[in-house]
């Protein structure tokens, strides 16, 4: 019957990826999707969906239900809000629950989170100062009731957004993913003829305690700290871990970290909870489903006021650049207590801007063959992409793939048939992967130009320029992030900028950190990676001690230039 | 269709065996044969002059041999493919390996992802680009392609991709590239991705068309050498192959587009399924194939198992999706599942039983095989369940050792608290849930009912499973057909002539050009036409069209049929309220008001499906003579009860079995549930009906 429910939530989830519009959601998979007693627990959630709404869900459910009692709750209601504190950190993400019958009575809650397309105020970047200043604030209320949508909510909605008919669409997918939850559960009660939800859920809660307990237990108890600094806004940003293992309990506990920035990259409790579990339970129980008895195993605090856990009414839109950071900071605790399991540090932060244009947006009044700007077409996209990911204690890192973020791309050909935009590059970035016994994963580069040379703006929102991902056990950093412009005129890597007529950005993603020494390294894959123009021969004598004659190794050479290294 | 006295083979080539099924007429005879894996075209025609031997048919009377075979996949699988370059778009060399920048696992650090069939030195880039309208920005530069050219020569290269952006929307670029590759390298095998799979999604057609490259010189060959071997054994009978859609294609469309033969056997499968739909005339069915090591299920409506449009090959995690490589090709939906006879049991850290997705294969084998396997899988859960007996696999030469397995599943059962009984029981209903949560899940995606479908079941492990299956779904009829363990390559009988063609042509509903869709629709239809004409010898032809449609600013387009006709000024309309009915079928609900776009069509030319013959209900129904008594588990009460026995070829036209019973036979076992009575009809095959209920 667990394995069913999960089945129910999963297959919650594929309802909402199908029907979503938001590119987030669809492609990205930035949604998630649960089912809660009628406590408000949560008992299972879909595999499909972010580490960033693990348990902001589960906690945002209980803020709902003290607004609006389970007892009063009718079928077909639904219930509404996208509060960055009650729910998932930025008011793109819009939350909904929704109780489930069983014969005439209420006997659990769906809940389900998107991600919008947009909000209305500044847009998906950090140069909020506020958050009035990043869109439209829902709080908890009535999408629907008794299945009657809540019409004036969503001309509310249609009128503060800057793309109406997917937002509003967006919020029927939401409704008709918790509808199949609901339906689905029916259908197994009537199965395995439940009445209620107590017992399978008092069962599933206890035995992923258990797990999850157990798997803690076998770790050595203790306390190990770990510091990261990472770019930041304006001024670098160190984020402190102190990792406690007490028996069969893991803390987590952030103080030392900087306190909150003037700029929207701040993160609210739920969502510095929910990326700090995943950074945990990756690593010492990856197969213990997550629910609310295998969170209550690992606790986590941020002093109020600290960038990690921020009041209102801060700015938090582009709370992911730090939240994205969290696993990399719980690594560094980790690898003093099970090094063979944790990897070296990765590019961790998406680099996804939004790319704005048309006649109200550019910063041109005319353009490169002297047309009036005014008459371009208005659009708004927002891109995903990674760089390389850490090494492993036993693999090479993935090379352009997104981690901690659960984000796909959406296809080149894809995004220029619905944005004037043109991209004149994406390939692998050379020599960007931490050397080391593995290598660090590949970062790319990315090249983007309007259509017929149009300006547009740019909101960016760039991590690791100036702090590379480190690497671990000898392996060195990997290559940091770059941006620029192909005029070779300078751009910063946060906030909103121009990029004018005829110019192009050049984005060059950070790369993994290695694991090991370099020099430890079999010639020959140092070779394969040669061959394949990935590293440099340079770099494979500088870095590895691997000498190539002829597209092959010069054994002799490279055993005597590793002899002088030791 | 066919005239009595023609003779029809179908050869189906798996990992283990070389099925083949003959018939004359509605006589059918099979065999089973060892595939001899260094040269495959060797065992289908030592398999073949065997049944053309037990049959006494002459060679020459064979009038028509239609062939599926796992090569095509086992090439990628296990990287035997041809040496292969890929011609792409400067700046662009690395889509097949960036991929969606995903991860397929959220948790599991240490995942690999698929590597690509071609590596980066051989992926190489030429200057220009087309735009997603179709205009050039930057003209071919052919120099680039020279250079390319010597390259390869240099890196002997066998066969080339060529895929450019937005080749779909403008192909003259890809087919420039072509002549001067024609002229320069005469000898290699060229795919075009604006050929091989012309829609939108860069990563898709380029994965596709390298796949297409990789195994098109071996197929070439392969095909080559066994039209050339069935002609020097006189059988001058045209040759043609299955392919993944369902459909069958020549020998010369094969050779162009070899990827579209992978996974051509369950798509046999599931034309087989089909053919048992229009016997019993069943609007709904659900196809259950179940083997030794996975277990396939697939809807099929009306007679038609629906078609779509994505497949993952050679995944590096066999059953994790998003894994392996991508392709676009026309290909029957089903899901797999890692679920068959040899699936192993195990217990994970919070002492759930869970089954698969291994298998232990045909060696070691279940532990009851006695041939060293040593731990419990799925048919020794059956054994000791009483499902099987020790005695059954006498054909095969093997005597199950039911100690062994006993003592497997005490050991097993005792650390999760259980006796041996129970805990085969667990496994076996942990199974039979992950099989119905598959079914389940593929009906939700796929818009359908389940509880109202009949069950048609077939492969060696699925009778003894299907019934139990029936009860979890709610399903009220099984149907286990005769020479089920043959099915796949009894399909490829009934299969049509069939040729699917794609086309991505974005269009918001609300500027519908009809006369531009009309163009494109025509173009597509002469292309289907061309290749399926030649193979049907005047046969009359169906087209079925389908636009890919969704509300504008969605990511994922769904399949709506559409009659075939020409489009006129208002039929947007038209398209809208198909979309809205679909959508609703789908999702329950529409989103009012908001604007509908279409993204792509496809268009497919076939002919009939053949017929399997009809079902006559006989005047009366005996009760058969069972051959004995056994004690078998019960799954709802978990304890033992005497059940009795039938041999299959005993039973006949009219005989009458009251469930709980087992059937057996020489390939499988058939499990009558407690819930179910079983007849026979005319036709051979077991139809299991649930018993009024009592209350």
């Amino acid at each position: 019957m667990w394995s069913r429910l999960i089945a129910v939530v999963e297959e919650q989830a594929q309802t909402l990826v199908r029907t979503a519009f938001s590119t987030a959601v669809r492609e990205a998979g930035d949604l998630s999707a649960g089912v809660f007693d009628s406590r408000g627990r949560m008992l299972a959630q879909a595999v499909t969906g972010t580490p960033g709404h693990v348990n902001s869900m589960a906690n945002a459910v209980k803020h709902f239900l003290q607004r609006y009692p389970l007892n009063e709750m009718a079928e077909g209601d639904h219930y509404i809000s996208n509060d960055p504190w009650l729910t998932s950190g930025h008011l793109h993400d819009f939350t909904l629950v929704s109780p489930a019958f069983f014969s005439g009575r209420a006997v659990g809650l769906f809940a389900s989170t998107v991600h919008v397309v947009d909000i209305g105020g500044l847009g998906l970047g950090p140069d909020g100062r506020q958050v009035f200043e990043e869109g439209l604030a829902i709080p908890i209320m009535p999408l629907a009731r008794h299945s009657e949508f809540n019409d004036d909510l969503l001309k509310i909605v249609s009128e503060n957004v800057r793309m109406p008919d997917q937002v509003v669409g967006d919020l029927y997918a939401l409704a008709s993913c918790n509808d199949e939850g609901a339906r689905r559960l029916d259908a197994m009660m009537v199965e395995f003829q439940i009445e209620n939800l107590e017992n399978l859920g008092e069962y599933i809660l206890v035995s992923s305690k258990n797990a999850k307990m157990q798997a803690i237990r076998e770790l050595p108890s203790g306390k190990y700290c770990n510091e990261l600094t990472m770019d930041g806004y304006d001024s670098p940003v160190v984020l402190c871990a102190e990792l406690t293992i007490d028996d069969n309990h893991i803390h987590v506990d952030y103080s030392g970290s900087s306190s909150a920035s003037r700029y929207g990259i701040n993160v609210v409790m739920n969502y510095c909870e929910a990326y700090t579990a995943y950074g945990v339970n990756c690593v010492i129980a990856p197969h213990v489903p997550n629910n609310a008895g295998s969170l209550a195993a690992i606790t986590v605090s941020a002093p109020e006021g600290s960038i990690l856990n921020v009041k209102r009414p801060w700015p938090v839109a582009a709370r992911h650049t730090i939240g994205h950071m969290l696993p990399d900071v719980i690594f560094g605790c980790l690898q003093q207590v099970i090094p063979e399991r944790v990897p070296a540090e990765g590019a961790a932060s998406l680099w996804n801007p939004q790319i704005n244009g048309g006649g109200s947006v550019v910063d041109h009044v005319y353009s490169q063959d002297g047309s009036d700007c005014s008459s371009l077409q208005e659009f708004s996209s927002v891109i995903f992409h990674c760089g390389g990911a850490g090494a492993r204690p036993n693999k090479d890192g993935l090379d352009v793939t997104a981690f901690p973020s659960g984000v796909r791309t959406i296809p080149i050909e894809a995004t220029e048939t619905i944005a004037p935009i043109v991209f004149w590059r994406r390939e692998f970035r050379e020599n960007s992967c931490g050397s080391g016994q593995y290598r660090g994963g590949l970062g790319q580069v990315i090249e983007i130009g309007g259509a017929n040379g149009s300006p547009f703006t740019i909101l960016c929102n760039f991590e690791r320029i100036n702090n590379p991902a480190r690497g671990r056990q000898g392996g060195l950093n990997g290559a940091p992030g770059a941006v620029s412009l192909a005029s070779g005129e300078p751009i910063r890597p946060k906030g909103r900028q121009s990029v004018p007529s005829g110019d192009r950005i050049c984005l060059a993603l950070p790369g993994g950190g290695g694991f090991g020494e370099p020099f430890e390294r079999d010639p020959n894959l140092v070779a394969l990676d040669i061959r394949d123009g990935i590293i440099s021969a340079d770099l494979a004598k500088k870095d590895y001690g691997v000498i190539i004659e002829d597209n092959i190794v010069d054994l002799l050479a490279t055993n005597r230039a590793r002899k002088q290294h030791d | 269709m066919c005239s009595d006295s023609l003779v029809r083979i179908g050869v189906d080539i798996g990992g283990t065996f070389t099925d083949v099924a003959l018939e004359i007429g509605e006589k059918q005879h099979t065999v089973k044969v060892l595939t001899t894996v260094e040269a495959p075209e060797r065992g289908v025609i030592s398999a073949i002059n065997q049944v053309l031997h037990e049959t006494s048919v002459s060679s020459a009377s064979v009038g028509i041999v239609i062939h599926g075979t796992t090569l095509a996949t086992n090439a990628i699988i296990e990287r035997k493919g041809a040496r292969t370059a890929l011609l792409t778009t400067e700046g662009f060399r690395d889509i097949v390996e960036i991929r969606h920048e995903s991860r397929f696992d959220q948790y599991d650090l240490d995942i690999e992802l698929p590597k690509p069939l071609v590596p980066r030195y051989l992926r190489l880039p030429i200057m220009e680009r087309v735009n997603a309208q179709g205009g050039v920005l930057v003209p071919l530069c052919e120099s680039d392609v020279e250079n390319a050219i010597k390259l390869m020569r240099a890196s002997e290269v066998e066969s080339v991709a060529v895929g450019y952006l937005h080749s779909f929307m403008n192909s003259t670029h890809e087919e420039r590239t072509a002549e001067i590759l024609k002229e320069k390298m005469p000898d290699v095998g060229i795919s075009l991705s604006c050929e091989v799979s012309p829609e939108m999604r860069e990563y898709e057609r380029l994965s596709t068309a390298c796949a297409n490259a990789y195994v098109q010189p071996l197929m070439s060959e392969y095909l080559g050498k066994l039209a050339n071997g069935l002609k020097t054994h006189g059988i001058e009978a045209p040759l043609f192959l299955m392919s993944s859609g369902g459909g069958i294609t020549t020998v010369e469309t094969a050779r162009r587009f070899p990827v579209r033969l992978v996974e051509s056997g369950p798509a046999g499968g599931a034309i087989f399924a089909c053919g048992i739909a229009n016997v019993y005339d069943l609007d709904e069915v659900l196809s259950f194939d179940m083997g030794g090591t996975t277990a396939k299920v697939c809807l099929i409506d009306k007679g038609n198992a629906q078609v779509g449009r994505a497949l993952e090959v050679a995944r590096v995690y066999r059953f994790k999706k998003g894994s392996g490589l991508p392709l676009r090709i026309p290909v029957i939906e089903m899901v797999e599942i890692g679920a068959g006879g040899g699936s192993i049991a195990r217990q994970d850290s919070m002492g759930r039983i869970t089954v698969g997705p291994d298998s232990s294969g045909a060696k070691p084998g279940p532990v009851c095989y006695g041939l060293g396997g040593s731990e419990p899988t799925v048919t020794d859960a059956n054994l000791i369940l009483g499902r099987l007996d020790t005695g059954d696999f006498t054909l095969s030469g093997l005597s199950l050792d039911l100690p062994s397995t006993m003592s497997v599943l005490h050991q097993f059962g005792e650390k999760i608290g259980l006796s041996a009984e129970h805990a085969a029981l667990g496994i076996s209903e942990v199974v039979e849930e992950n099989m119905s949560n598959a079914a389940r899940v593929h009906a939700v995606e796929s818009g359908k009912s389940i509880e109202t479908r009949t069950l048609v079941a077939f492969g060696g492990a699925a009778p003894l499973h299907a019934a139990r299956i029936a009860d979890k779904l709610g399903i009220q009829r099984v149907i286990v057909p005769n020479g089920a363990g043959v099915g796949s390559a009894l399909g490829f009988l009934r299969a049509p002539f069939s040729f699917e063609v794609a086309r991505s042509h974005h269009q918001e509903l609300v500027n519908f050009d009809p006369k531009a869709t009309n163009t494109v629709l025509d173009a597509m239809r002469k292309e289907a036409e061309s290749v399926v004409k030649s193979a049907a010898e005047g046969a009359p032809l169906i087209e079925e069209r389908a636009a890919f449609m969704r509300y504008s600013g969605q990511g994922h387009e769904i399949r709506v049929p559409l009659t075939s006709r020409n489009y006129l000024k208002g039929d947007e309309l038209v398209l809208q309220s198909e979309f809205e009915e679909r959508y609703k079928e789908l999702y329950r609900r529409i989103i009012p008001g908001a604007p509908v776009e279409v993204m792509s069509w496809v268009l497919t030319i076939s002919t009939e499906v053949a017929s399997f013959g009809s079902s006559v209900i006989a005047k009366e129904y005996l009760l058969a003579e069972s051959v004995g008594m056994r004690d078998v588990v019960d799954p709802v009460s978990g304890s033992f009860e005497k059940i009795p026995i039938y041999q299959r070829h005993q039973l006949h036209d009219g005989s009458k079995v009251k469930g709980p019973a087992i059937i057996v036979e020489s390939e499988t076992s058939t499990m009558v549930g407690a819930n179910f009575d079983a007849r026979i009809d005319n036709l051979g095959n077991i139809d299991m009906n649930r018993k009024p209920s009592e209350s």
